[in-house]
């Protein structure tokens, strides 16, 4: 089963995509990306998420399997051979789960907030959101690594994949808004943790260049006055 | 072996609720059940302690650690005893996120359109009704000639769908269809469900929860 052929199919931009291609990448799994226009989806990503139409979506031998999340949890589980991405204590991993939730349910949608803000009064409170969201996953941070580099501990772990795909949108977000998020005064763990995460072997390749993901943020916005829906 | 202490925040209505009830029974774990007054805008200070974040049940709290959010506590009691029996998540891979898609859906699909079935009026409660009803259909075709969700046996999405099985009377009631007409196969599927104990005394009475429905649309001001 492991040994099945491995498609993904997504687009560079996704954040929610990189996920599945880091945790590809921890498990040393060749595969092929796929490259979906998200202005005409393909008839495969039709077909094998037909509930949501959604990227990512994993197809492995023949079976799709979609959620970014759940994706990254089936890759840690077929490839269990491969260094382990999910935390092994039971507690461990249900704490890297609820914040994995805070982020995609509160916290991503926050950071879109910024970009969605009609006025200055409006923007400014939704700066401010985020940086209290931050100013959360910072103290997470602390309980999660326990010293340790990453929130998964030495390696790069399961909420350390749900977090850092967001930030070259992050970066991004920063740059067109004249602010800074995640900073060495403010947000001291989360600075460096950030610099290590993007270095990672298994990140660096997959994570877009901010001036890339900036450009063709400002071609999405003009077109459509929305941050991008996966 | 030192004593464990277990306890679950609840409030009896909340679907989110049962399924971790369900879990608990399925595994035959003993443990203390707490009641929030959640009816009266009332949270106690444990709940507000254990989760500040969202401040909501359900929260269960194992030797004094917190856990919320009721798909990550019914996977950590799966895997803190992983060797009591029922398996509560396929134990095949595919299966597994199979499972996790489906229960993902119902939670995402259902609870805002299901709130607005009994919580609104007019067009919003109209447009609520159609997006139920759809949402209803789907898990009627995943479930398919299937008894479970499970395949077999009872498992993981049954367990977060069946919850609503006591909501269903409150929505017909309010959102002016049936069950029987809309997605019939979930009619059978449900009375299979409360045929096991563990589900039958998680659920709450439809009476009762249309009760406390018609208690809290009179608090809207809709009745």
């Amino acid at each position: 089963m492991a040994g099945d052929a491995v498609k993904l199919l997504g687009a560079w931009p996704s954040p929610v995509v990189m996920r599945a291609r880091i945790a590809l990448n921890l498990k040393s799994v060749g595969y092929e990306f796929v490259e979906e226009n998200l202005g005409n989806k393909s008839q495969l990503l039709l077909q094998s998420n037909p509930v949501h139409k959604k990227i990512p979506v994993l197809i492995h031998g023949d079976k799709p399997v979609c959620e970014s999340l759940i994706i990254v949890q089936y890759i840690d589980e077929v490839w269990s051979s491969g260094p382990g991405i999910l935390p092994s204590d039971p507690y461990d991993l249900a704490t890297a789960r609820f914040w994995a939730a805070y982020i995609d349910d509160k916290w991503f949608p926050s950071l879109t907030g910024i970009a969605k803000a009609q006025d200055d009064g409006a923007k400014k409170a939704a700066i401010e959101q985020v940086s209290e969201g931050l100013a959360l996953l910072e103290d997470a941070f602390r309980k999660c690594s326990k010293g340790k580099t990453f929130f998964g501990g030495d390696r790069v772990g399961y909420l350390d994949i749900a977090f850092g795909c967001f930030l070259g949108w992050l970066r991004v977000t920063e740059k067109m808004n004249g602010v800074e998020l995640i900073s060495r005064s403010k947000t001291p763990q989360l600075a460096q943790w950030a610099e290590r995460f993007c270095a990672d072997p298994a990140v660096k390749d997959v994570m877009p260049e901010t001036d890339k993901l900036a450009e063709f943020a400002k071609v999405l916005f003009a077109k459509f006055k929305n941050p991008p829906s996966q | 072996m030192a004593e464990e202490t277990l306890i679950l925040l609840d409030f009896w209505p909340s679907m989110y609720g049962m399924r971790c009830r369900i879990a608990l029974a399925e595994k035959e774990i003993d443990y203390e059940y707490r009641e929030e007054e959640l009816h009266l805008w009332k949270k106690s200070a444990l709940l507000l302690e254990t989760n500040p974040i969202h401040k909501r049940i359900p929260v269960l709290i194992h030797n004094g650690k917190p856990i919320s959010e009721s798909r990550v506590i019914v996977e950590y009691i799966d895997e803190s005893w992983k060797d009591k029996s029922p398996v509560l998540l396929p134990s095949d891979p595919y299966e597994r996120a199979q499972a996790r898609f489906w229960v993902d859906f119902i939670d995402k699909a259902f609870y805002d359109p299901a709130r607005k079935v009994w919580g609104t009026k007019g067009e919003e409660q109209e447009a609520a009704r159609k997006q139920l009803v759809q949402a209803l259909k789907v898990m009627e075709g995943v479930l398919g000639n299937k008894p479970f969700f499970g395949g077999d046996s009872f498992g993981f999405v049954d367990m977060a769908m069946i919850p609503y099985n006591s909501w269903f009377h409150s929505y017909e009631t309010f959102g002016n269809f049936t069950i029987e007409m809309e997605c019939p196969k979930l009619v059978p599927w449900a009375k299979r469900c409360l045929q096991k104990e563990s589900v039958s005394k998680s659920l709450v009475d439809p009476q009762k929860l249309l009760g406390f429905v018609v208690e809290m649309r009179k608090k809207f001001g809709l009745e």
